[in-house]
């Protein structure tokens, strides 16, 4: 069969995404072969349809799918004025008082204090359980490496207790237990505000 | 709504949410609202492509793309797993970028073609060789931009059927129910729209346009 250019020009797209049936593809194909100007519109289809095809053509803002993301949240209710949400906000005022308040008592040391010893154990839970040696003057987290047998039967009792029988903190397991507790509060406090 | 009117008609197609989508879907539906983002992350780019083409303004079409997303989320209960996820939303970016020209009044500003109506057929004019297709063609910013502005001088009917097929690789079923048009329309619009960008296009690749190589010191072109 033969065609025309105007019938190839009009036939192209289908051409290109195989909807022709068998015979008029291959006059079509016989056609462009010997055809000049359909050659180069056939060729010049298939390269749009290439080029745009590309998924580098378009080039979405920076930063549009944080901004996206942004208006989302925004946008969801349940994010603002809920109960829950209060609730999260007054938790996390908490532990930020708390934190900056275990700082600042750790901050507030006497600086003239020679021994930690002699500290009264300032900023421990008073409700904390501990552990004292009999003949021992100080008190223990579980565990602590320094509580020996030698001082006596080890007993079980709350940080509060232990500070009015003359107990002072042992430095060592509770200075670091101190230490752990403080950081645990700032990045606890630090996460729920960034909720 | 406006939006939803035309669903109906993408719903009709084959279905095609995949497993994950749909379960996050679900899940969403359910009350995990948070989940709404991974599910249209995928999608995030089209649908800023969908608006972009239409409204031709980075702005806008980010905006639009925003509130597509919101409406999306909004109306989420009433999408049924008919349709792909992704046809909705481009529907609903489609509608919106719509809705926002007619507000805007900018069809004035559409480029005036007295080539591009859909009466008789559409007669290529440039006949310019063009084989050869450079594969990093597309990593240079200005065959982009030419692109795009090829793509802009469109009127939005040829514009908005090209880069739902050719862009977004929807099927002519799934364009035609998004544009609420026939099918053949889309088949002749899609034609139409080639030819014209090819039409553009390869007067300019013909002088050499897309081959040169940027100049670079101490390598003269003589």
């Amino acid at each position: 069969m033969v065609i025309s250019c105007e019938q190839v020009w009009q036939e192209i797209s289908n051409y290109l995404e195989n909807e022709v049936d068998p015979s008029l593809r291959a006059s079509i194909e016989e056609h462009v072969r010997g055809c000049k100007r359909c050659t180069a519109v056939l060729d010049g289809t298939r390269n749009i349809i290439q080029l745009y095809g590309d998924d580098r053509l378009f080039q979405v803002p920076m930063g549009y799918g944080w901004r996206l993301r942004r208006r989302l949240a925004d946008y969801m209710p349940g994010r603002r004025g809920t109960a829950y949400g209060w609730l999260i906000a007054v938790a996390a005022l908490g532990l930020f008082t708390a934190t900056l308040g275990l700082a600042r008592s750790a901050a507030s040391a006497p600086p003239t204090a020679r021994s930690e010893h002699a500290q009264p154990g300032k900023g421990i839970p008073s409700g904390l359980t501990v552990l004292v040696a009999g003949h021992g003057k100080l008190f223990h987290i579980a565990g602590c490496t320094f509580i020996h047998e030698k001082d006596g039967p080890v007993r079980s009792m709350t940080a509060g207790e232990a500070i009015k029988e003359g107990y002072t903190p042992c430095t060592r397991c509770l200075g670091e237990y101190l230490s752990r507790l403080a950081n645990l509060l700032r990045k606890q406090a630090w996460a729920v505000l960034l909720l | 709504m406006a939006m939803l009117e035309g669903a109906s008609s993408v719903d009709r197609l084959a279905p095609k949410v995949d497993a994950h989508e749909e379960s996050l879907i679900r899940r969403i539906q359910n009350g995990e609202q948070e989940l709404f983002y991974e599910l249209v992350k995928p999608h995030e780019r089209r649908v800023y492509t969908a608006a972009f083409a239409i409204l031709r303004n980075p702005a806008d079409a980010e905006e639009v793309a925003q509130e597509a997303m919101l409406k999306a989320f909004t109306h989420l209960k009433q999408f049924r797993a008919e349709a792909r996820f992704s046809t909705w939303l481009i529907q609903i970016a489609v509608n919106e970028a719509r809705m926002r020209l007619r507000k805007d009044h900018s069809e004035v500003m559409e480029p005036i073609g007295e080539r591009q109506d859909d009466e008789g057929t559409y007669t290529p004019r440039e006949f310019a060789d063009w084989r050869e297709l450079p594969s990093e063609a597309l990593e240079r910013s200005e065959i982009r931009q030419l692109l795009l502005e090829a793509l802009a001088s469109l009127k939005s009917k040829y514009r908005e059927v090209f880069v739902l097929r050719d862009i977004h690789h929807l099927s002519i079923e799934e364009v035609a129910a998004i544009l609420e048009i026939s099918r053949a329309s889309v088949k002749t619009r899609l034609l139409r729209a080639r030819l014209m960008l090819r039409d553009f296009l390869a007067p300019r690749v013909a002088a050499g346009w897309f081959g040169r190589e940027p100049f670079q010191k101490g390598n003269k072109p003589w």
